[in-house]
């Protein structure tokens, strides 16, 4: 099986036909059986409909897990016209048109108004067998990923004939994560067992459970009734059970300790990615970029230029706008510097107030060509979901993927800032200039080289921005205080202090977040950096030496 | 180069090279303190004895817009005398004005009374929509105006003092004090923000009735207003620049242009600093206050950072480094806005960041500072 599966996707196909086939599930798939057979469900009483969908499974026809998955969520609909069964996309959010799949070929089938088709209806006690069905096609999955969540779905509503299904799949499972899932079903099956020991085993099974579900079935037992009853008559169990809470509820609090801390390094790398570019422009150059966050904006913008202009590859759109962006902005960036800060050098409350008027420009004209309003990118398929780790703990692949990247940038900095000539030209300059220019570097060069790639970093910084806010001309300014004092915090000039600052205080953001609430946490991180300011006047890694010393 | 640092130190102190500069400003000033005594002449004339039907009468409109107008030029003459003089650039001033609006604002909230939406005569109309019972301790007081008037003073001038030292005594100077200073006034624009912190939140104060039992918008109080701050401009435009002629404004000066120098031989840097950035607060203060009541709202976006970069605009636009060339930009460049958001909404923010960067490479002194140059080539 295994090696077939890797063989290739024609081989797959092979495997459903010969699955369709097998002995057991012997009867004709021929379509137009099949159809018949759901042709029925137009005209059955609930009773009847219970035999057809056990027909329809016994079919062992390609589509039949869809349409009873569809049955089950009230998605099957017929035609009024011409009878026909069609399986409904999507009901979501009430469309005035829904947009059909024929149930034969799983294949669009054209859209018709809400009025012109009838549901085919179901009650509680179909449902429950459909969702059994369900989950055994789920099973019987070769995918492990998938029979995980049939087992999952199955958890939810546990019954006779499900605990009988898992207990079937327990012998033949063969992945551990599936078989850990079925464990803890039984488990709460056996909950139920009138043997006290099994009830026991049970509890203890559950223990390595973090979810919410099997932490409030455990959570139950301990409940009293008003005549002073026990839902657990013994008191051992009843102890176990106390125990089992008290484990889970700490294994959760540590989980969601760790979900915060993430968060905090998410937002602690989107404050790195643009203290990198500041750091840079201002430490190396002495520069006061106030501009720095709408070239960020342009980042964004370009972001999202580039993917109106490839609608049809949102997936590869934001690989293309990383160099598009970092190109724009630094294009921006340099022509800034040879036409308004190169004549500032050594004035940086000049700088100041000159970016500062940059800035106004560069909002008004995204204002004049894309309108005030916000613009919302979209997020690509690979980066939208949930890394679920597990019950209690998911992390979100955007977040995920903008730590990873924040990661990567920063060591592509610190890789041209040290190993390359431009990084050599770079510093030099930073630490003497005129020993530098004696030394034959063209330190007019190199300051343009400098700010154009602390303007493109900043583009790149726009880029990730985008995925997690709307893109609009205030973006800039929303963020440019806190990287300030990211780039003060950490030390002016130092990547690494602008890493280790943006992160820290990302992180005690997150961190201070659920006791205070998002704004006063935010107070309380200024306050406790203008009071570090006051400890550590140069951050947390002051610049050492000659050029450190401007009086 | 001991010797040569105390030679220039003493023609800072002494103020010889400085002389030219200084009788310059006593014209200019004389001019700024004219129009001053013009406007509070001429102002009440137009709006009070001339006719409504007269093209020469003043509209409440235009009073409103003076009244802003020299609010804005006091604040102006705040951020020059430490910019300007003595080399620090607050990005925070706009905190302190809105602190001394926030306090002139808390009495007007408690003159309202029962006239209020609610009409509970002790509770002003957002507290009673928050469901609070009874006023915050922060609030006693607030319903007497000398009270209220000392906090307008007082608060800002706490701040100032507290913030400064923290940051004068462990030398946090030029570029890393603009900045903290600008998340000083962020942290409190988003304190401001929060409806527990009881000061109305997003929407501030407003609907205001009256001050000290007169109508707030018959234009006769209004007129008393612009009066009261004309003079109060005036005022402290005198005191910035006795300041400023003193001892102790070449001791600034020298600051400004040596900070260790003037350090090593023996002034004691920081406590000037500090008291200059604690009165420049207080001015700040009084013109928020000032100006509250003549427009009739306060809210959190007072707070603004770009306000405050704003105000040191304005500044270099007039002159930095003298004291009427900033009350001047503020004017120009606020006429300015009034006229291209009226007309050209558009062009404005194009017009105001054209505006920074022209100045700040082109016009180092400021429009006063162009004057002068042709003067002097005459």
């Amino acid at each position: 099986m295994q090696t077939l599966r890797e063989g290739g996707r024609w081989l797959f196909v092979l495997l459903l036909v010969l699955w369709g086939v097998r002995p057991g599930y012997a009867q004709s798939p021929s379509d137009a059986g099949f159809l018949s057979t759901l042709g029925e469900l137009r005209e059955a009483s609930f009773p009847d409909k219970e035999g057809i969908v056990d027909r329809l499974s016994q079919s062992g026809h390609p589509s039949v897990r869809s349409v009873l998955t569809a049955f089950m969520e009230d998605r099957l609909v017929y035609r009024n016209d011409d009878q026909r069964i069609f399986i409904v996309k999507s009901t979501e959010g009430d469309p005035p048109a829904f947009d059909l799949i024929d149930p034969l070929t799983l294949k669009s089938g054209g859209s018709a108004p809400v009025d012109s088709l009838t549901r085919i209806g179901t009650n509680n006690g179909l449902r429950r067998i459909l969702r059994t069905t369900v989950a055994h096609f789920g099973l019987s999955s070769s995918d492990s990923s998938v029979r995980l969540e049939a087992v999952r779905d199955m958890l939810k509503s546990l019954d006779e004939p499900t605990v009988v299904l898992l207990r079937q799949q327990n012998g033949v499972e063969t992945n551990s994560r599936v078989k850990r899932e079925i464990a803890i079903g039984l488990a709460l099956a056996a909950l139920d067992s009138s043997d006290t020991q099994m009830r026991l085993d049970a509890i203890v099974t559950l223990r390595s459970s973090a979810s919410q579900d099997v932490r409030n079935k455990l959570e139950g037992l301990l409940e009293q009734s008003s005549n002073g009853k026990f839902t657990e008559p013994d008191q051992k169990v009843r102890k176990a059970a106390a125990d089992a809470v008290l484990i889970i509820d700490r294994w959760r609090t540590f989980y969601s300790g760790i979900e915060t801390l993430f968060f905090g390094l998410s937002l602690g790398s989107v404050l790195v990615l643009i203290a990198i570019g500041l750091a840079i422009t201002f430490g190396v150059m002495g520069v006061i970029n106030m501009a720095h966050g709408e070239l960020m904006m342009l980042g964004a913008y370009t972001t999202y230029v580039v993917q109106t202009a490839m609608p049809g590859h949102i997936g590869i759109s934001i690989l293309v706008a990383i160099p598009a962006a970092f190109l724009v902005s630094a294009l921006t960036g340099v022509l800034i510097e040879r036409t308004v800060i190169r004549f500032l050098y050594g004035r940086p409350l000049e700088t100041l107030l000159a970016t500062f008027g940059v800035s106004l420009i560069l909002q008004q004209l995204v204002r004049s060509v894309f309108s005030a309003l916000n613009r919302s990118v979209i997020t690509p398929d690979w980066m939208s979901g949930t890394l679920q780790l597990n019950e209690a703990l998911g992390i979100t692949y955007n977040r995920l993927y903008i730590v990873i990247f924040t990661l990567v940038v920063f060591a592509g900095i610190m890789a041209v800032l040290k190993r390359t000539r431009l990084g050599l030209d770079i510093r030099a300059v930073s630490q003497n200039r005129t020993m530098a220019r004696a030394m034959g570097i063209r330190s007019e060069w190199v300051d343009a080289m400098t700010f154009g790639l602390g303007s493109g970093i900043a583009g790149i910084a726009g880029v990730a921005l985008s995925q997690l806010t709307n893109v609009g001309p205030n973006l800039g300014q929303s963020y440019i205080i806190d990287s300030f004092m990211v780039v003060v915090f950490g030390g002016v000039g130092n990547l690494w202090g602008a890493l280790i600052g943006g992160m820290s205080m990302g992180i005690v953001n997150k961190l201070l977040e659920p006791y205070s609430g998002a704004v006063l946490a935010k107070i309380f991180v200024l306050i406790a950096l203008i009071l570090f300011i006051q400890a550590r006047p140069r951050g947390l890694f002051p610049q050492t030496g000659r050029s450190s010393e401007n009086n | 180069m001991l010797l040569h640092s105390r030679s220039w130190i003493a023609s800072k102190i002494t103020g010889s090279p400085g002389t030219a500069a200084a009788s310059d400003d006593v014209r200019g000033g004389a001019w700024f303190l004219s129009a001053l005594a013009f406007v509070v002449i001429v102002v009440p004339v137009l709006n009070q004895g001339v006719p409504p039907t007269s093209p020469f009468h003043l509209s409440a409109y235009a009073l409103t817009l003076i009244g802003k107008y020299m609010c804005y030029a006091m604040l102006a003459l705040a951020v020059d005398l430490i910019w300007g003089y003595c080399g620090i650039l607050s990005l925070g001033h706009a905190a302190f004005f809105s602190l001394g609006g926030y306090a002139m604002g808390m009495y007007l909230m408690r003159q309202i009374g029962t006239r209020g939406v609610y009409g509970d005569p002790i509770l002003p109309d957002f507290m009673v929509f928050l469901n609070w019972k009874s006023l915050p301790w922060f609030w006693y007081g607030f319903n007497h105006f000398l009270f209220a008037v000392l906090m307008m003073v007082l608060v800002p001038g706490a701040l100032a003092l507290v913030f400064g030292w923290f940051a004068f005594r462990s030398r946090v100077t030029g570029v890393y004090f603009s900045i903290i200073t600008q998340a000083m006034s962020y942290a409190l624009m988003l304190a401001f923000f929060r409806n527990d912190m009881g000061f109305g939140g997003n929407n501030g104060f407003t609907d205001f009735k009256e001050i000290l039992g007169f109508d707030l918008h018959s234009d006769r109080t209004r007129v008393v207003l612009l009066i009261v701050t004309a003079l109060l401009l005036a005022a402290s435009y005198l005191a910035c620049r006795a300041i400023v002629a003193s001892r102790a404004g070449r001791v600034m000066r020298a600051i400004r242009d040596a900070e260790s120098r003037t350090r090593f031989l023996g002034y004691p840097v920081e406590s000037f600093k500090l008291w200059v950035f604690v009165f420049s607060a207080v001015i700040a203060g009084i013109a928020g206050a000032l100006f509250v009541p003549q427009i009739g709202v306060i809210n959190p976006g007072e707070f603004a950072p770009i306000n405050s970069i704003e105000v040191v605009i304005w500044v270099a636009v007039g002159g930095r480094g003298t004291l009427f060339g900033a009350a001047i930009g503020a004017v120009l460049v606020n006429y300015a806005k009034t006229y291209f958001t009226g007309a050209l909404p558009e062009v404005w923010l194009y017009a105001l960041g054209a505006l920074f960067i022209l100045v700040t490479l082109f016009l180092p002194k400021g429009v006063i500072g162009l004057l002068r140059t042709r003067e002097n080539k005459k």
